[in-house]
């Protein structure tokens, strides 16, 4: 049945799906896994790093990316595809700015992907953008905002969420590990999202790459050095939590 | 034409058309933002007329002249407590008065009014758009458009027609996020942001008056009477300017309509304290 209906973007099937649509969603789900998370003065950007071959100059993959000072997104699926949203919303961002005279609010910028994404789900000749976007970012009354987009054009926002693969074990942390305890300060968002990422990271710190922006201050992409540093926290935490549940089981 | 579309590529006649729109006519439903979604053909030119080409003609000595009257006054300043708009409300066709009670004062919405000088349709027309325009944009965004943004929109729209024949002086006054705003926006794109404008060819008396009263810690009272006499002045001495003087003020929660004062009474009126 989905054989006759899914060549064409513009055919909806019997029971309702676009099956272009869908597929390009799965497309989102093989690419690597993005993690979100909004902190009170802070709102965070984790992506699992794919290894890269030997011969290969590290520092031209790159899955965070500012969209203007405030905002910036990381995605999951086509890295080709996402290039090209991503140059559409600077170039949208800085045109808001031009008419407007203010920067562009996080919820304007989604609004303007997802409207980018839904109008190639309903043109002829065009296939839909392959990938899901984590947009991030401050609007300029101070209040932090996280919205997660995905290939059909629809748009929500989110306190923490993930995309890509495993994205559903890394939500399902985050569910579970997202207290208003647990983002209080700064270090502790930062740190949720590496413990969300370790949970589906093959080999540790090596292969994350955070981004983080506070208020009133530009998009920083923390060093190795740094993550390293807060890993080996993370470790110790964990190894301190072990010790107090052995101590509490033998008395 | 997908990839066409896709690449970005702009064929030179539609960014020609950008910018004197004398093409073929075509619906853009993208919302476009250096000019958020007017290049809706609604004023297409239809193909072979050059709106520009025309408008030389008649300028030149020799030719058929055709002089474009501004018969107005208006007068917009910013104080401690706002900003006062003033506007009289003759409406005159040559020689001839076509009405004594025009409305000069477009309520946009109740943080955001324009003025209108020059010729009368296209002032109304072109801010009655506005009007839609900023209506969207609140129901797009969920907030009110700031005072800049709407009179960048009347600008831009000004611009996509220029050197046509277009005639309007207008001025956006409103009170956003930022404070008071007050935009001076003309047929030729001009822009600009300032504490007090006068507009109209009664300008120059309006500019007289308010200059030498004007004091920044005025009272509101005071800002209403010199407001009015601004405008009664001018319409005394300028012929295409008279009827009444309407008079808003910008505040914080909103605009409110002062006054509708005859300017022939207030003239007898001050003629008490002039001699």
């Amino acid at each position: 049945m989905a054989a006759r209906y899914d060549r064409a973007i513009t055919v909806f099937s019997p029971d309702g799906h676009l099956f272009q649509v869908e597929y390009a969603q799965e497309a989102v789900k093989k690419g690597s896994t993005a993690v979100g998370i909004r902190g009170k003065d802070i709102v965070v950007l984790g992506v699992e790093k794919k290894s890269v071959a030997k011969l290969q100059e590290e520092r031209t993959v790159r899955k965070i990316c500012a969209l203007d000072e405030h905002v910036c997104m990381a995605f999951a699926g086509l890295t080709a595809d996402a290039r090209i949203v991503i140059n559409r919303a600077r170039v949208e961002c800085q045109s808001h700015r031009l008419t407007v005279e203010d920067p562009v609010t996080v919820e304007y910028i989604t609004r303007y992907i997802a409207t980018l994404k839904q109008r190639y789900t309903q043109s002829n000749g065009r296939r839909p953008f392959g990938i899901s976007a984590l947009i991030v970012g401050f609007d300029y009354d101070g209040t932090p905002r996280l919205y997660q987009t995905d290939p059909s054009g629809t748009y929500h926002a989110w306190k923490a969420n993930a995309i890509g693969r495993s994205a559903k074990t890394v939500r399902e942390f985050l569910e579970k590990n997202y207290t208003e305890d647990a983002i209080a300060g700064d270090n502790d968002a930062i740190k949720l999202a590496i413990k969300a990422l370790l949970e589906v990271v093959q080999s540790g710190g090596k292969n994350i790459e955070l981004a983080v922006i506070r208020r009133n201050q530009p998009l920083k992409i923390l060093e190795s050095k740094e993550i390293e540093t807060l890993v080996a926290e993370i470790e110790k935490e964990k190894e301190e939590e072990a010790e107090k549940k052995k101590q509490k089981k033998s008395t | 034409m997908a990839l066409f579309e896709v690449s970005g590529y702009k064929k030179y006649c539609e960014l020609r058309e950008q910018i004197l729109p004398a093409g073929l006519t075509h619906l853009v439903d993208r919302p476009n933002h250096y000019n958020f979604g007017t290049k809706t053909r609604e004023f297409a030119v239809p193909p072979g007329v050059d709106p520009s080409g025309f408008l030389r003609s008649c300028s030149q000595d020799g030719g058929v002249c055709i002089e474009m009257n501004h018969g107005t006054t208006t007068l917009a300043f910013k104080f401690k407590h706002g900003v006062i708009v003033a506007v009289d409300s003759r409406a005159s066709a040559g020689n001839y008065l076509a009405s004594k009670d025009a409305n000069k004062v477009i309520e946009i919405n109740s943080y955001l009014l324009g003025t209108m000088s020059g010729s009368a349709a296209d002032c109304q027309h072109w801010e009655r758009l506005l009007a839609k325009e900023c209506r969207l944009y609140r129901l797009r965004n969920n907030q009110r458009i700031s005072v800049a943004a709407a009179s960048k929109l009347l600008s831009n729209m000004m611009l996509g027609y220029r050197g046509m024949g277009l005639s309007m002086g207008s001025m956006i006054c409103g009170w956003d996020k930022q404070g008071p705003g007050l935009y001076y926006v003309d047929d030729n794109g001009t822009r600009l942001s300032g504490r007090m404008f006068s507009t109209g060819c009664g300008n120059s008396y309006a500019y007289g008056v308010v200059d030498s009263g004007y004091r920044e810690d005025m009272t509101v009272e005071e800002a209403y009477e010199l407001g009015r006499r601004g405008i009664a002045h001018a319409t005394h001495r300028d012929a295409y300017s008279g009827g009444v003087v309407n008079m808003y003020h910008m505040r914080e929660d909103g605009w409110i309509k002062v006054c509708k004062d005859d300017v022939s009474e207030l003239i007898h009126h001050y003629r008490k304290g002039m001699f």
